[in-house]
């Protein structure tokens, strides 16, 4: 068969060192780093033995900052300066939360008047926003990556809900930046299952990854065929997890109190925190046991004794659990699959333990769930697969995953009403035009107002950006040609484009929602963390920079050993000085020239590329010209 | 140099024709991502990152053209120039548009009645219609090269689509 075969560059280039590459779960709950090593993709512990670490942040009288098992030692004594879950404020303004009163925070309104902006909480060491609080535990993972690999990280791959919206998944980057990791790639956490799973079982055929984490719920459909990892549909509900199990027992438990105790008062914030805490122990008890006892002291006197039985359990929870099935029987209709195409269903989370889950999963599937790897781990180690795929190790697994998006994107037209340019589910990396025009003789500027979700209406949407096209010519109504297109890359990340078709006048925004960190939020958060640390972050650019000038050196010469008939004998002079250029640079101290030199030796390569892939691409298109590409 | 956009049948490697072989299209849009996805070029400069990018945002346009038999339908025509979509190409067949009528009908009932199961009825009674156009337009494709029924029998078929996506949604808003 005559397809499109392109030898990888590099390929012949002599073999570069391993790069250092993690992986890392961001939990709800518990967060987990991965690489891989002779390999194997393995789990990194801390210096304790501990794969997890509680997704749990404390913010110290004295300053100082504690993240994982011993910030959780104390939420219940300090829950206002302890942060548990928050992954479920990421990307969200204080509208978005529901159940506010039953959580032990002290929730502020973003400050920007104009947009709406992510909330806040209010902490002994100030007003934080959920990005700083998510990069301290992103910040304590990598540290525990470089103690263990010594050395610095090439750059992570951080997984996300893939029901998550634009706004959650720039916020985890934002976070990522902040705690000074390059991300190599956002990648959806059933997919970074299925990865673990298919590589390890050698699984071919089509599979559903049932998700159920500490605070989201995902299902992913997807076809494993000869390495590639095809997702045919995602769906999910980015506000449902383990820890509303927790909150339906908390609130059963505050019921049978007030059966026996008419005049019990509201809880303070302590006593929230520590019968969530009982609620989770009593729920994660229950997993292997009839009935467990729920027994405490509150600050205000009252002794809590109640028992809690496992169908009680069920009963208390089942609306919980048939929420799941929904967007389960959704992601089915949008893979126009039947149950028995289904080959297996892959349990992933650590509320996927829960028995009476797995009930309802095995009866809607008929079918017994695959719980065969560490619910709590396998997300991790799929993502530390990618990752060093991703930071050019080579791999014996030649893997290759398209992902989708999860949500439709549109825009807002007249009347309030959403025109959706690219449909959920939508395999990535696309872009998609889509021709709009004026509503009003002599117009000349159009609002674009991008928006993200299913309904039709732009107010039951979540609203991403706005932008203005200006400079319209004028003219009647409806003769303008105003194109949009959307881009959507590999991250799952939008950028959108408006041109007016006759005039070329162009708007163009890289879809940043005003729920993350506005540029200088982020510059200035960087500075402070790294002035004490600025001669590190030198020596690490010019780490950075070499390593790209070598990765670049050598799959330039390795292409023009193979191919360089294809272009002419000066432009082989003037590709070969610069490659001469950048090699003496790199033995200097100085990054920024290094990096320049890079830009400029790309530069002089692109009639070069487009050449080679044009060979590649003439052999199976007949002499069509890749230039020619109408996207 | 010239400025003829891909086609999306070569790109695959497979027969410009409405007749297709669903399994070969599925493998070869896998070859084809296997082995210029951008992931696969994350050491190659950025001139060839860009150029892969776009083949793979290519790839995944021309699959999903081709997968489906209304769009495949309506790309095959636009090869030849013709729009089965435009305003030009209004006139539906009464019979045709009655059908429709009765349909949406049906669909709206069921919805007020918050009926599923009829309107899993009504979406394999539409499977049933869409399964007899396919065949007409491989006859009309493939073997008699006749465009101008073959537009009217692609524009019933973006119709009865249309009305299959609409149950969908209200399969879904029931659902939830």
């Amino acid at each position: 068969m005559a397809l499109l075969q392109i030898s990888e560059p590099g390929m012949s280039a002599a073999p570069h060192q391993h790069r250092l590459a993690v992986g890392i779960d961001l939990g709800t709950t518990n967060s987990l780093i991965a690489t891989v090593r002779s390999s194997m993709s393995t789990i990194l512990q801390d210096d304790f033995g501990h794969a997890l670490l509680p997704s749990v942040v404390r913010y110290m009288p004295n300053g100082d900052i504690v993240v994982g098992h011993e910030a959780q030692a104390h939420q219940s004594e300090d829950p206002i300066n302890t942060i548990t879950s928050v992954k479920r404020f990421m990307g969200r303004s204080l509208n978005d939360i529901a159940n506010k009163a039953h959580i032990p925070y002290r929730f502020v309104e973003g400050t920007d008047s104009t947009t709406t902006r992510s909330l806040q909480l209010q902490t002994r060491a100030g007003l934080k926003t959920p990005i700083e609080i998510s990069a301290e535990i992103l910040k304590a993972l990598k540290a525990r990556a470089e103690k263990s690999l010594g050395g610095e990280l090439v750059g992570a791959v951080i997984t996300v809900p893939a029901y998550f919206d634009d706004a959650q998944r720039q916020a985890t980057k934002d976070a990522a930046r902040l705690a000074g990791l390059n991300v190599l790639r956002l990648l959806n956490e059933p997919t970074a299952a299925a990865v673990a799973y298919g590589l390890d079982n050698a699984a071919e055929g089509t599979f559903v990854i049932y998700d159920l984490g500490g605070g989201t719920f995902d299902v992913s459909i997807l076809r494993l065929s000869k390495g590639v990892f095809e997702v045919l549909a995602t769906n999910g509900d980015a506000a449902l997890g383990g820890d509303d199990f927790d909150q339906r027992i908390y609130c059963w438990v505050l019921d049978k109190v007030r059966e026996t105790n008419a005049n019990f008062s509201p809880l303070n914030e302590e006593d929230t925190r520590l019968l969530l805490t009982k609620a989770r122990q009593a729920k994660e008890w229950l997993t292997d046991n009839f009935e467990a006892q729920i027994v405490c002291k509150l600050n205000n006197g009252t002794l809590v004794d109640v028992t809690l039985t496992a169908p009680q359990l069920v009963e208390v929870t089942e609306h919980l659990v048939s929420k799941t099935l929904s967007p389960t029987r959704k992601a089915m209709r949008d893979a126009k699959l039947n149950l028995e195409d289904i080959n297996g269903v892959v349990m992933v989370g650590g509320a996927t333990r829960m028995p009476h889950i797995r009930h309802a999963v095995q009866e809607y599937f008929k079918q017994e769930p695959l719980t065969n790897l560490d619910p709590d781990k396998v997300v991790a180690l799929g993502a530390a697969i990618q990752a060093n795929i991703l930071a050019g190790n080579k791999s014996d697994d030649d893997l290759l995953l398209l992902d989708v998006t999860p949500l439709s994107l549109g825009l807002e037209t007249m009347g309030g009403l959403v025109e959706k340019v690219i449909h959920r589910n939508s395999t990535l990396p696309i872009a998609r035009a889509q021709e709009f025009t004026t509503y009003k003789d002599g117009q000349t500027a159009m609002s674009v107002h991008v928006v993200q979700g299913e309904r039709e209406l732009v107010s039951d949407c979540r609203s991403l950006a706005r932008f203005e096209l200006r400079s319209i010519p004028p003219m009647a109504a409806g003769a303008a040609r105003i194109r949009v297109t959307f881009t959507v890359d590999a991250d799952g990340l939008l950028s959108v484009s408006a041109r007016e078709q006759s005039t070329g006048i162009e708007a163009h925004i890289e879809v940043k929602p005003s729920y993350g960190l506005t540029e200088d939020e982020i510059t200035s958060m960087l500075k402070a963390s790294f002035n004490s640390a600025e001669d590190d972050k030198k020596a690490r650019m010019l780490a950075e920079a070499r390593v790209n000038a070598g990765a670049i050196i050598s799959s330039v010469s390795a292409a023009l050993a193979v191919d360089s008939n294809l272009i002419s004998a000066t432009e082989i002079e003037a590709i070969e000085a610069e490659i001469k250029k950048l090699q003496a640079l790199t033995t200097a101290e100085d990054a920024t020239a290094i990096n320049q030199a890079v830009d400029t030796l790309n530069h002089a390569t692109e009639t070069f590329a487009a050449a080679r892939m044009n060979a590649s691409v003439s052999r199976a298109l007949a002499g069509k010209n890749l230039d020619s590409i109408n996207l | 140099m010239q400025n003829t956009p891909i086609n999306y049948f070569e790109l695959f490697a497979i027969a410009e024709q409405f007749d297709l072989d669903e399994t070969t299209l599925e493998s070869n849009f896998r070859k084809t991502q296997s082995a210029n996805h951008p992931d696969r070029f994350i050491s190659a400069p950025a001139s060839e990152k860009l150029v892969a990018m776009q083949l793979a945002t290519l790839a995944n346009e021309a699959y999903s053209v081709l997968k489906s038999p209304a769009k495949r339908a309506k790309y095959m025509l636009e090869q030849h120039s013709i729009d089965a979509i435009a305003d030009t190409n209004t006139a539906m067949p009464a019979e045709f548009l009655m059908q429709q009528m009765e349909w949406r009908e049906r669909i709206e009932d069921a919805k007020m009645a918050r009926n599923i199961a009829e309107l899993d009825e009504i979406a394999g009674e539409l499977k049933l219609e869409t399964n007899s156009l396919i065949n007409e337009l491989h006859e009309l494709l493939d073997i008699k090269k006749d465009l101008t029924s073959a537009t009217a029998v692609t524009r019933k078929l973006i119709f009865i689509d249309k009305v299959c996506a609409d149950i969908d949604q209200v399969i879904e808003q029931l659902d939830d």
